[in-house]
């Protein structure tokens, strides 16, 4: 806090750095604003000023069928991608956290590391070893391909919450008769729940911004909404992709919001056991 | 999971069950919990070591195969193998390589081998397809003569030394490439001919835009972690949505909006036409300019949030004491507070500069042909050349480059930070 006796250069300083932050947020903040309006412009130029108002790309995005195509395909693979990646990294991490065996560093850095392998090695080794299978321009190729991206989010974020974790409500569970599956739903599950949801957050937001991946193993049937978006930009970029790019902040938005939900809550569970 | 196992501690037990002692039932009962709780990890190691590991394992191999001589023309390195390379090969190489070459004509394996044999030296394609078009050879004749009658290049000496250079199972050849070296024909590494040179001016550019990139980044967010960390938690949280949004959106929206702001019509040209600065709108799309801004814009977030967090855990009252104690303020600072954020310029900076590296997306819409960084080479081998033998070794050496840099991280800055982390 600014002091009342501050010095002019404390003044300055007090001003000038909050100032230079309001600059840099601007920066991250503002160019996406900027294409929310250019969404609702009358004519078919992406740049200001606007004309008039319009609806029409947002009509074009919905009765486009490229543009359709896209977004069924988008809700059919993250979704997909999504589970798979909570299921099998829910589990692993309950594994991970309550098993002990040698090399368990190591395969931890194993079902983690494709969050450190760049994307195209990625791509390019995914599509040469399952073009032979058959996989490549198949949805199930599309939707493995995106549950291995997104499992490292939830087996980051599980085992986070699983350490947090006390096993003895397992124990008290069980020893007052509830079977393992029952305690398993009723107790161990609600509890790392927020752990769970904002890692498959983070596996869903990972898949449904794909495109590098994508590039490589859909064919143009399979092509997603940011691989339609990426062909979109580069051929002719027009106000659809504004429309596009504003349903896509909304949904940003929203999953923001539930993470910082999640984390309040998790924060207020916290201080309610101390 | 039978979780009831391990509540031996809870469930009184009789001292001399069954006669096991207890101490062995206990180990038998942590050892099934063990297997229990790691058959839990079983289907995701699946998946992960099938559709992920191994793929990444194979590409890498083909960087390195050499399979177009070693798998299609066998019997002829069979005969060669004892051969000293001063003089023509025996007659029964020549015959070898009548017959396998007949027996590849007119499938692809011909195709490969002439391919192949053209690398070690432009002329041998054409060589290997004239020749293949006169077989099968008449048995009565000798090969030699009558493939020397075919092309008197098959007498050569250079002509089976290429053959038995080319036939090992492996070849150093694309990582060599990849690093702007070959082999010349007398198997020494010397550099590559001028106009293939290209790769270690794009391994510099992809670490050199990486370092910018990584610097703008630390120079904009140190400031804005600093001020969050500084702040009351309401206040900071109100910051932190201005970090977050952009960080939870599309990457590809992000591009198209500075598009829309650095296109020649666009809203930076028209500020700056109206603030004087410029009388033509200048260029600031499809060059180095407008990939920095873009990859800094969607890279800061990753160094915000680190930094912040490292700045969150360090305590005022250092730099309260040196100032107490007279010491000028932008010197206790330097001396004092910066020094105890260093953990989070090591993470952020790190984490901003590996994702970097494997940027793909934006310089490949926001870029010209000088802003391609080594990503764009590797999808460019693959999509459009089939040259996967490049592909898997520039592949090598981007992973190769990514993972030193991650054990580094690892190592020194704790992989719980990762999480931030979003592949791109």
């Amino acid at each position: 806090m600014l002091q009342p006796y501050a010095s002019p250069v404390e003044r300055a300083w007090y001003y000038g750095m909050r100032g230079l932050v309001g600059l840099i947020l601007a920066f991250l903040f503002l160019p996406i604003l900027v294409i929310v309006p250019l969404s609702f412009n009358a004519d078919s130029f992406l740049m200001y000023p606007m004309s008039g108002f319009s609806l029409r790309w947002y009509e074009e995005f919905a009765t486009s069928p490229a543009w359709r195509q896209a977004l069924m395909n988008s809700l059919i693979v993250s979704p997909l991608a999504t589970l798979l990646a909570m299921v099998l990294g829910t589990l692993a991490s309950i594994g991970l956290v309550r098993a002990d065996f040698p090399g368990k560093a190591l395969l931890t850095a194993v079902l983690i590391s494709p969050m450190v392998v760049p994307v195209v090695v990625i791509g390019v080794a995914m599509y040469i070893f399952f073009a032979p299978l058959g996989l490549t321009g198949s949805y199930t190729g599309l939707v493995l391909a995106h549950a291995i991206l997104g499992v490292p989010f939830v087996v980051t974020t599980v085992t986070a919450t699983l350490q947090g974790f006390d096993f003895n409500l397992v124990r008290a569970a069980s020893s007052l008769g509830a079977n393992p599956l029952t305690t398993f739903f009723r107790v161990t599950l609600p509890m790392v729940a927020p752990g769970i949801i904002s890692g498959g957050l983070f596996a869903f937001a990972t898949s449904f911004d794909e495109v590098v991946v994508t590039l490589f193993l859909a064919s143009p049937e399979q092509a997603t909404l940011p691989r339609q978006m990426f062909a979109g930009i580069r051929e002719n970029i027009s106000p659809t992709i504004a429309a596009v790019a504003t349903i896509l902040i909304v949904l940003s938005t929203l999953m923001l919001m539930t993470l910082e939900w999640l984390r309040r809550r998790a924060e207020r569970m916290r201080g309610a056991r101390r | 999971m039978s979780t009831v196992v391990d509540t031996s501690a809870a469930v009184p037990l009789p001292a001399e069950g069954n006669g096991t002692p207890l101490k062995k039932r206990l180990r038998r009962a942590e050892r099934r919990r063990n297997l229990l709780f790691g058959a839990l990890i079983l289907p995701l190691a699946l998946v992960v070591l099938v559709a992920f590991i191994w793929p990444i394992g194979s590409l890498l191999t083909i960087g390195v195969d050499n399979p177009e001589i070693h798998d299609n023309l066998p019997r002829t390195l069979a005969a060669l193998e004892d051969w000293d390379g001063r003089a023509p090969p025996a007659e029964a190489a020549f015959r070898a390589l009548a017959d396998e070459l007949a027996a590849a004509k007119g499938s692809p394996a011909i195709a490969a081998i002439a391919k192949r044999l053209n690398r070690e030296d432009a002329g041998y394609r054409s060589l290997v397809m004239k020749t293949a078009r006169k077989l099968p050879l008449d048995p009565a004749v000798p090969a030699r003569e009558a493939l020397m009658a075919i092309d008197a290049q098959w007498g050569e000496l250079a002509t089976w030394q290429a053959i038995h250079r080319a036939g090992g199972a492996l070849t150093p050849f694309y990582l060599l490439a990849a690093i702007d070296r070959t082999i010349d024909a007398d198997g020494n590494i010397v550099a590559a001919p001028a106009d293939e040179r290209i790769y270690v001016d794009v391994l510099l550019r992809t670490f050199w835009m990486s370092l910018v990139v990584t610097v703008c980044c630390l120079a904009l967010g140190f400031p804005v972690a600093y001020l969050m960390a500084n702040l009351s938690t309401r206040h900071s949280n109100m910051l932190m949505v201005f970090v977050l949004l952009p960080f939870w959106t599309s990457v590809l929206v992000r591009v198209a909006a500075w598009i829309v702001l650095l296109q020649n019509e666009g809203l930076v040209n028209r500020l700056l036409m109206w603030l004087g600065l410029t009388d033509s709108p200048l260029q600031l799309l499809f060059n180095r300019f407008g990939v920095y801004v873009a990859m800094v814009h969607i890279l800061l977030p990753f160094m915000v949030l680190p930094l912040y967090s490292v700045m969150k855990g360090i305590s005022p009252v250092y730099v309260r004491a040196a100032l107490s104690l007279g010491c000028p303020p932008f010197r206790s600072f330097w001396k004092i507070y910066f020094p105890q954020t260093l953990p989070g310029i090591g993470a952020g900076g790190l984490l901003v500069f590996i994702m970097c590296m494997g940027y793909y997306i934006t310089p490949a819409l926001l870029g010209g042909p000088k802003e391609q960084m080594l990503s764009y080479f590797i999808a460019f081998y693959t999509n459009q050349t089939i040259n996967w033998g490049m592909a898997a070794a520039l592949s090598a050496v981007l992973l190769a480059a990514t993972l030193l840099l991650y054990m580094v991280y690892a190592r020194y800055l704790g992989p719980t930070r990762v999480k931030y982390m979003k592949a791109r």
